[in-house]
């Protein structure tokens, strides 16, 4: 076994680094979408919508209860096997719609308990003032609840990017799809793979930073 | 004007308000005093419709609504005819004393932002609190929070303010600034309903003061008939043990 093959890693990195974007872009559109669903998700729960609150459980059951590649697959190879007109999923687009919906089950359950967390007395301060439900979701608890879901979020976040290193089971040549290519090529396992480690480490730590700076500007109102 | 008609609440089969009849006048201030326990934080909860009576009949200004039947419509606009202030200050953590205050004519009247904020520093010059505009609740004292809950009540527009024991979070440096306040809202003849202990307040500022014990109103009149005067037993039986410990 030699050392490192060092200047194989440099190379490497300009090559990896024209795949980051998509393994960004599954990330991010996953995260603003699972975001959405999650925030209904938890007003349905909040607020015990019926039939919705009970589909809204049943789904996050489901969703929390059975692992991603699982769902991954389902979309990506089960779905258009029972809907022909399904076969136009992507890989990119079925790991978007995987990462959306497993992660929304998680984070609709630590934004239900943020909001039931709000003290009680805004709700009736906003409804003493006139607001409805709606805006007083809007206004005044999402606002509050957002703060206390925050780090949990971001933790679910950084734990999508890194999710995001399965789509390349779906035929998807995103950060780790590439890597894998590159690896196989060289035989170069070692630094093909740590070279990719370190970049979505970089990219982690970067959504900390964010996350740091994002705590102490929510956390304004609250201090003395 | 605002006039109850035998309006009641029951929590399961505890009777709160048991058939509340009263009728205020615009411009009035009535103080609500009684034991605790008794219904007079309910019957201002009721009245802001923060708990739905159970039976009874409610007018504010020229709305009048059964309770039973009022749609979320009419809660709606019954609430935004009244306003309240709480025990605890309730000011909105995440906004500023301007946000407070302006929050109602921005979200609720859909006022444009500069009219709004404009109406809204005008009532920070009324409640003494011009300097304290971009200060969060968490960082204000409880009296300062308490005029700014005030400020908010204020810029509802409200046909009535409803006062729930305003002072009775606030550490005794603090009372006087918002009984002040209140004895100001008093002067410019801002209808008023209060529920206090603070027997010197009620002596002073109302026109009217009402004893109510077990979900009932036992006794009513111009302060110097209830203080000086009272009538039932279990009158003079609160006045004296309230007053024992709250001289007058």
């Amino acid at each position: 076994m030699d050392v490192l093959n060092v200047d194989y890693m440099l190379g490497l990195v300009p090559v990896l680094l024209t795949y980051l974007p998509l393994t960004l872009q599954l990330a991010g559109v996953g995260m603003v979408l699972a975001l959405i669903l999650a925030c209904l998700f938890a007003v349905v729960r909040v607020l015990r919508i019926p039939v919705l609150n009970q589909l809204t459980i049943v789904f996050i059951s489901f969703f929390r209860g059975t692992p991603l590649l699982v769902q991954l697959f389902l979309f990506y190879y089960g779905l258009p096997q029972l809907v022909s007109a399904l076969t136009v999923i992507d890989g990119i687009t079925a790991t978007i719609m995987g990462l959306t919906m497993h992660f929304s089950a998680y984070m609709a359950e630590s934004i239900r308990a943020a909001i039931v967390g709000v003290d009680r007395s805004q709700t009736e301060a906003a409804l003493s003032i006139g607001m409805t439900n709606g805006q007083l979701m809007r206004r005044i608890v999402l606002p509050q609840a957002t703060r206390v879901a925050l780090p949990t979020l971001m933790n679910y976040f950084i734990d999508m990017i890194k999710a995001t290193s399965l789509a390349f089971t779906l035929g998807v040549t995103e950060l780790m799809g590439a890597t894998q290519k590159e690896a196989a090529g060289s035989f170069l396992y070692f630094e093909a793979f740590i070279v990719a480690a370190i970049m979505y480490w970089i990219v982690v730590e970067m959504l900390s930073k964010l996350q740091h700076y994002l705590e102490i500007r929510l956390n304004k109102a609250y201090s003395r | 004007m605002i006039k109850l008609e035998s309006l009641s609440k029951h929590f399961g089969k505890a009777v709160v308000l048991d058939g509340i009849d009263l009728t205020i006048e615009k411009g009035e201030i009535v103080v609500i005093i009684g034991p605790s326990g008794t219904g007079k934080s309910t019957l201002l909860r009721c009245v802001n419709f923060l708990e739905q009576p159970t039976a009874g009949t409610m007018t504010v200004g020229d709305l009048t609504v059964d309770v039973n039947r009022a749609s979320r419509a009419e809660i709606l606009s019954m609430r935004r005819r009244t306003a309240f202030v709480f025990q605890n200050y309730a000011l909105f953590a995440n906004k500023t004393a301007l946000q407070n205050i302006a929050e109602r004519l921005l979200v609720v009247d859909r006022w444009p932002k500069e009219k709004a904020y404009q109406r809204a520093r005008e009532i920070l010059e009324q409640i003494g609190l011009a300097d304290k505009a971009d200060a969060y609740p968490a960082a204000m004292s409880g009296g300062q929070q308490q005029r700014v809950g005030i400020g908010r009540a204020m810029a509802t527009g409200a046909e009535v303010i409803l006062f729930d024991e305003p002072t009775s979070s606030l550490d005794p440096e603090w009372v006087e600034e918002v009984l002040g306040l209140m004895k100001q809202l008093a002067s410019e003849r801002q209808t008023m309903m209060v529920v206090t202990h603070e027997m010197s307040f009620a002596r002073d500022v109302a026109d009217r003061v009402i004893f109510i014990d077990g979900g009932r109103i036992v006794e009513q009149g111009p302060p110097s008939e209830i203080f000086y005067n009272p009538k039932d037993p279990r009158t003079k039986d609160f006045l004296k043990k309230i007053l024992a410990t709250n001289p007058v």
